[in-house]
């Protein structure tokens, strides 16, 4: 066993750790922190994605010990505040508005990549959206919305209006790439 | 999947880590950003005794020069290596190939000495370094000795490193002068490997090509040196016709595999196309 | 009428609060954009994955699988497994044989004389393939019962793979199951509604023209993101047990496994906490449900099993998979004579719930959309020693409008017309519907043309077409190929009584049942089982365009055998066209019921009662009115209620469909194939659905965009190898290759509207629409960038590889570029 201690989501965690704990499980199964799942056992798909120090990972390829006095950020720590009265990020919002999730298996691995991709690239276009997420796998919505989501939310970021949102009362369904 | 279990050891110097390594034996291994060895772990296709990791040797981190060598250290994660100047000045083909390693998130905690000592023939960066003809320094308990990449990368999975040697730095000869710099990879799909790579370095002369450096992924069991392009674009015409003759030649010398992304011919195709592709953006065509 | 409200206790506390009771509805849902009610727990990591469940005293299960595709068991030694630190128990499937079952389900048997062997949740005697389930370990947590999964010792005898279907049906070929004494699991030969093809085709004599094509449809994958998993809560003493599982269908589940264990169906629970995708691979009766649940059972204590992904590719089923002989003939006119199919469809080394109907599914599709005389539709199922196949995304209807679609490109080629002329030549015209097509199957609406029109403004055929000109006279080396599907499909299943002449074990009713709780709030229970698709927003939708009350007051329940009893669960793009209509006729029920009570408070005639934007009034005098959340109250008051009357606002209703529906639409593909690397680039893609009615356009677009990601997946990169020894080459996301964002292209999506007229709502369905209709698209698009080598097909996935051996063939044939 190996002492770590970390902190995760603003908590810090002190506990005695097999040194082959993934960092996953030790999130999940250790700290109760469920919101980051498991896709993949190769690192391909990105579902586990977490911040650490600020920066993107894959905690199912990171080891409980190698995160040792880092500070790591899931997606129930992206919001700021508590509970309900929490205020989303402006990547949690976007994905919303853009529907840009459906079975939200991939979704915190997705908007944590975002957060990653949009502090090193705050005014990415389509393609490098694309290419900048290219590690993140979603099996239901094609991308596309999550693409729009990720364009909308650089701008909110950048302090410009967030586009505007797929959600409006018009019933047509025409989109044609500009 | 879970990895079997095994001891874990964090040294804080690379004596305390070669130590670590003599007394865990032949069933030691080291771990960098645990990128590829994680999975591998996961799937249980290896069983070490211990891993010896490198996280808190600081010295083995960073970019400097020294004289006409740049020294990129082992555990410089291939996310700093892109973003460094000094890689950009002198080994832009480098930073070139690190951005095409996997993805974001992995290449935050990918290293460049992890990816090089794994030695994958599909892997981008093995490819740049011998075409660079960068010299490879280890430590052991015998103490330090430079290893240059063409002797470095044996086999599959294979270097020339010996179970209680660390690789400490990479030593990249500055590109001085006026180079170009391509890294042509061919996947199917953003994320997969590669199934071929052309990594192309050219320097321009007086409008010809004075010389040119390439290296070639996954067509082998390690990376190649295409050396007979390089000899035929040495002082030659910068021209689309002379180039296309040149990368002619960029499979001779090579044994490409074939597995299940693709079989050895094409493999064979893609490098001369690749390779011509590379020197032709390389050299500003 | 106000001061009976007032009287109540339960009025008094809602009077001090009057948000509690609702603002009146809006209007103008159906149809509306709403925001999905899904996505607040989703994007916060509030998420109830199966895998996040735990109990005191969890215990955890792993499956020793086999390495080898076909192998006699000579033993298993689970001894030293026992010893190992943390380990509660393990067993061989002999150890289980009188506790599992004597066989899974197969709930489809296609014909009378169908082969159906027998198929225990561990194998016994032999190993059928790669993956098939041999031992189990229970240990304190997920580590240990990794580790003692290494110390099982088993002993096999190897026997011969079967991993080629044509191979297996030859005399003397290795048998999958010997004492069945064949590979071949069914014969299904359908004549059709109409004529003889060979016949019909004799008949035309000299003015026939007949093409025939052999199309591969690869075995794939499904990989919904997340793995399956089970925990089962027992309460041991009482025999009671609570079944989550990563499931699609959580009724039909708690009825199989009541079958198979011999649990009373009474005792059992089941429930589909939040599910990370199905796409048809969590529409099963898996053996670790079988297996967790019977051990929970023997052991007294919870289980809990979660798969990984390397296990998920090899012991989660496949998809697709057939060889498929197509003959087409028309006049010399293009005038369609007929079509003929022998398929070949591979079942894997199992049955699984309803493997051998997925490719008798699509007998009735191959057809599509176009008018013919004759049709013959002959399909064998055959054993393999590979995982077994059954439903994705699609389940026989990719397959058959693949087939059809493609054929009628190379049809075109044949004649020397334009693809898209000669489909409309022969498709249905939007007066003839309805219209009974050559399969019997009768198309309630349609209109081809208007989607076609729409597709081609938004495609710029004619640019695309002068481009595709250009870059063949200057011999480009890469080459723009246009692709055209005009596809059809079958959803809403299903009426159960096609389902039973089909000999399906089930019907395709869906039930519903819509609540209105005192304050006025709105609970829908449905037995459509949400997985990502937004039925909690849709279902809202519907609830408050039928009771006027706002879309926020509306909750579901749903995917719990305890909390919503009955149900069919949720594929076959049937949750809108058979769920939602089920929701709809009660909601029509309680509205009913509201309207007789609101006139008997409003002391009016029923029929001078109005309705409309959640208020009932009486007819000439608006002053008197009631809000339905008034009525609401009123009835759970029961104070004044009709004589006789039960004091309840909530109605059931099972519906069950009378048609199938038949969503069409007209997809367009423009793609760049580079011919010195064979690296194909989707340039430019347009579809345009008519999926008739829509609730909630958004939600529509998703479910497009998502589709259309996982037909053209089939189309350029996903395909399951096996090595002639029966292993599973691409046994994980490294060599199995998903599309990232980075490999799609934008997608432009545009919409006609004509409604189904077999259901009240107009709705057609959407789920699998774009993963039908684009995989051909893409193909077509390929093969048309390629014509000028000579090329007239290619297998799929159309690697970079086959694009480039193509290309070289035809130059080395001397062909015209």
């Amino acid at each position: 066993m190996t002492r770590v201690s970390m902190k995760v989501d603003g908590v810090v965690y002190e506990d005695d750790v097999e040194p082959r704990l993934l960092l996953t499980h030790h999130l999940r199964d250790g700290l109760g922190r469920v919101g980051t799942p498991i896709g993949c056992d190769t690192s391909n798909c990105g579902a586990c994605t977490v911040l650490i120090g600020g920066e993107s990972v894959k905690s199912c390829s990171v080891l409980a010990v190698q995160a040792d006095g880092e500070e790591i950020t899931t997606i129930q720590g992206l919001a700021s505040g508590e509970g309900g009265t929490s205020t989303w990020h402006p990547v949690q919002k976007a994905f919303q508005e853009h529907h840009g999730l459906q079975c939200g298996y991939c979704t915190p691995g997705m908007v944590l990549a975002t957060v990653d991709l949009l502090k090193n690239n705050p005014s990415p276009t389509e393609q490098e959206v694309r290419h900048g997420l290219e590690g993140n796998l979603c099996r239901c919505t094609g991308y596309q919305n999550i693409v729009k989501a990720v364009l909308s939310a650089a701008a909110e970021l950048r302090g410009e209006q967030p586009h505007k949102g797929s959600f409006q009362d018009s019933t047509d369904l025409t989109e044609v790439h500009a | 999947m879970i990895p079997a279990a095994f001891d874990y050891v964090a040294p804080s110097s690379v004596a305390d880590a070669i130590s670590a390594l003599v007394e865990g034996g032949e069933d030691a291994k080291v771990l960098a950003g645990g990128q590829s060895l994680i999975p591998v772990l996961r799937l249980r296709l290896s069983y070490p005794s211990v891993l010896v990791d490198l996280r808190k040797i600081d010295s083995l981190r960073g970019v400097r020069e020294d004289g006409a060598d740049l020294v990129i250290g082992a555990m410089t994660r291939h996310a700093d290596v892109v973003k460094d100047p000094l890689v950009k000045q002198y080994a832009a083909l480098v930073a070139t190939a690190a951005a095409t390693v996997a993805d974001p998130a992995v290449r935050h905690r990918g290293t460049f000495g992890g990816a090089l000592a794994h030695a994958d023939p599909a892997g981008d960066l093995a490819a740049v370094a011998l075409a660079l003809d960068a010299q490879l320094v280890a430590e052991g308990p015998g103490g330090r000795r430079t290893i240059a990449a063409a002797d470095f990368f044996q086999d599959y999975l294979q270097t020339s490193l010996s179970p209680d040697e660390l690789l400490v730095e990479v030593r990249v000869p500055k590109l001085e002068g006026q180079w170009g710099v391509a890294y042509e990879k061919f996947n199917r799909t953003a994320q997969a490997w590669a199934i071929v790579g052309a990594a192309v370095a050219v320097r321009r002369e007086n409008g010809s090509i004075a010389e040119a450096r390439i290296g070639l992924t996954n067509m082998g069991s390690t990376p190649v040196r295409a050396s007979a392009v390089e000899a035929a674009l040495a002082g030659a015409a910068a021209d689309a016709g002379t180039i296309a003759a040149a990368a002619e030649h960029a499979a001779e010398g090579t044994t490409a595999p074939s597995d299940l992304s693709a079989q050895s011919d094409y493999r064979e195709h893609l490098a001369r196309v690749l390779t011509r592709r590379a020197v032709t953006t390389a050299a500003g065509l | 009428m106000t001061e009976q409200l007032d009287a109540g206790l339960v009025a008094e506390q809602i009077a001090e609060n009057p948000d509690a009771l609702s603002s009146p509805y809006a209007g103008g849902e159906l149809g509306r954009g709403r925001r999905r009610k899904e996505d607040a727990k989703l994007l916060t990591g509030q998420t109830n994955w199966t895998d996040n469940m735990t109990l005191p005293g969890l215990l955890h299960m792993t499956v020793l699988r086999s390495p080898m595709a076909h192998a006699k068991i000579i033993s298993v030694d689970v001894s030293a497994a026992l010893e190992m630190p943390g380990v509660i128990a393990a067993y061989s499937g002999k150890d289980l044989a009188d506790v599992m079952g004597a066989s899974m389900p197969c709930a489809w048997p296609v014909t009378p004389d169908m082969v159906s062997p027998v198929h225990t949740p561990l194998a016994t005697d032999e190993v059928r393939y790669v993956g098939d389930g041999v031992a189990v370990i229970i240990a304190r947590d997920r580590y240990a019962a990794a580790d003692a999964l290494e110390a099982i010792a088993v002993e096999y005898d190897q026997l011969p793979a079967v991993v080629d279907m044509e191979q297996a049906l030859k005399e003397g070929a290795p048998l999958v199951h010997a004492d069945k004494g064949t590979n071949q699991c069914f014969l299904f030969d359908f004549p059709g509604a109409g004529a003889d093809f060979d016949e019909t085709v004799a008949a035309a004599g000299d003015d026939a023209v007949v093409v025939k094509r052999r199309f591969r449809q690869q075995r794939l994958i499904p990989t919904p993101m997340e793995c399956r998993g089970v925990v089962v809560a027992p309460i041991a003493a009482a025999d009671e047990f609570t079944l989550y599982s990563t499931t699609q269908i959580p009724h039909v589940l708690r009825v199989m496994l009541a079958l198979t264990t011999g649990i009373p169906e009474q005792k059992l629970r089941v429930v589909a906490p939040d599910v990370g995708g199905g796409f048809g691979a969590k529409l099963n009766v898996y053996a670790e449900e079988i297996l967790a649940l019977v051990i929970a059972r023997k052991l007294g204590r919870p289980i809990k099993w979660t798969e990984s992904r390397s296990e998920n590719y090899q012991a989660t089923t496949h998809g697709r998979d057939q060889i498929q002989d197509i003959t087409i003939a028309s006049k010399k006119d293009g005038t369609l004579l007929g079509l003929k199919v022998e398929l070949l469809a591979d079942m894997g080394a199992y049955l699984q719930l309803i493997t051998p109907g997925v490719p008798v599914l699509g007998a009735f599709m191959f057809p599509a959309i176009y008018k013919m005389p004759s049709y013959r539709f002959i399909c064998r199922g055959v054993f393999t020693t590979k995982t077994p196949t059954d439903a994705y995304r699609g389940a026989g209807r990719p397959e058959a409008t693949y087939a059809i679609e493609r054929i009628m490109d190379e049809l075109a080629d044949t004649l020397g017309r334009d693809p898209m002329e000669l489909r409309k030549q022969n498709w249905i015209t939007h007066e003839e519907f309805p219209y009974t097509m050559v399969a019997g199957l009768t198309y309630d609406s349609g209109n081809y043309e208007a989607a076609t029109e729409k597709a081609e403004q938004m495609f710029d055929m004619v640019g695309l077409r002068a481009e595709q000109k250009a870059r063949r006279e200057r011999k480009d080396p890469v080459q723009l190929g246009i692709g055209i599907s005009t596809f059809t499909e079958m959803c809403g299943l299903a009426p159960s009584r096609v389902l039973g002449s089909l000999s399906y074990g089930a019907g395709g009713w869906e039930s519903a049942s819509v609540r209105m709780l005192p304050t006025g709030k709105v609970e829908v229970v449905s037995g459509a089982t949400p997985h990502g698709q937004g039925h909690h927003t849709a279902w809202s939708q519907i609830v408050a365009d039928s009771l006027g009350v706002p879309f926020e007051d509306i909750e579901l329940v749903a995917g719990d055998t305890k909390s919503s009893p009955k149900g069919m669960d949720t594929y076959g793009s049937r949750s809108l066209v058979v769920g939602g209509v089920a929701i709809h006729k009660a909601t029509g029920k309680v509205l009913d019921k509201a309207k007789r009570i609101a006139a008997h408070l409003l002391e009016a005639a029923e029929g001078d009662v109005e309705f409309k934007g959640g208020t009932f009034s009486v007819k000439g005098s608006p002053e008197a009115s009631l809000t339905i959340q008034q009525v609401a109250l009123a009835t759970f008051a029961a104070h004044n209620l009709p004589d006789g009357m039960e004091p309840s606002l909530d109605s059931d209703y099972v519906y069950d469909p009378e048609n199938f529906s038949y969503p069409h639409g007209t997809h367009l593909c423009a793609v760049e194939v580079d011919t010195e690397t064979g690296f194909t680039t989707i340039r430019k893609y347009v579809c345009v659905d008519d999926i008739g009615k829509i609730v909630n356009p958004v939600i529509v677009q998703g479910q497009v965009h998502g589709g259309l990601a996982q037909g053209i997946a089939q189309a350029l990169y996903e395909e399951a190898v096996y090595d002639a020894e029966g292993n599973l080459s691409t046994g994980s996301m490294v060599d199995y290759l998903l599309p990232s964002a980075a490999d799609l292209p934008h997608f432009d999506t545009g919409r006609t509207e004509t409604p189904a007229t077999s259901n009240p709502l107009g709705v057609k369905g959407v789920g699998e629409a774009g993963t039908i209709a684009s995989t051909p698209a893409v193909i077509n698009a390929v093969v048309d960038a390629l014509r000028p080598f000579g090329v007239n097909d290619i297998d799929m996935p159309a690697t970079p590889e086959r694009v480039w051996r193509l290309v070289q063939a035809g130059s080395a044939n001397g062909a015209t570029q």
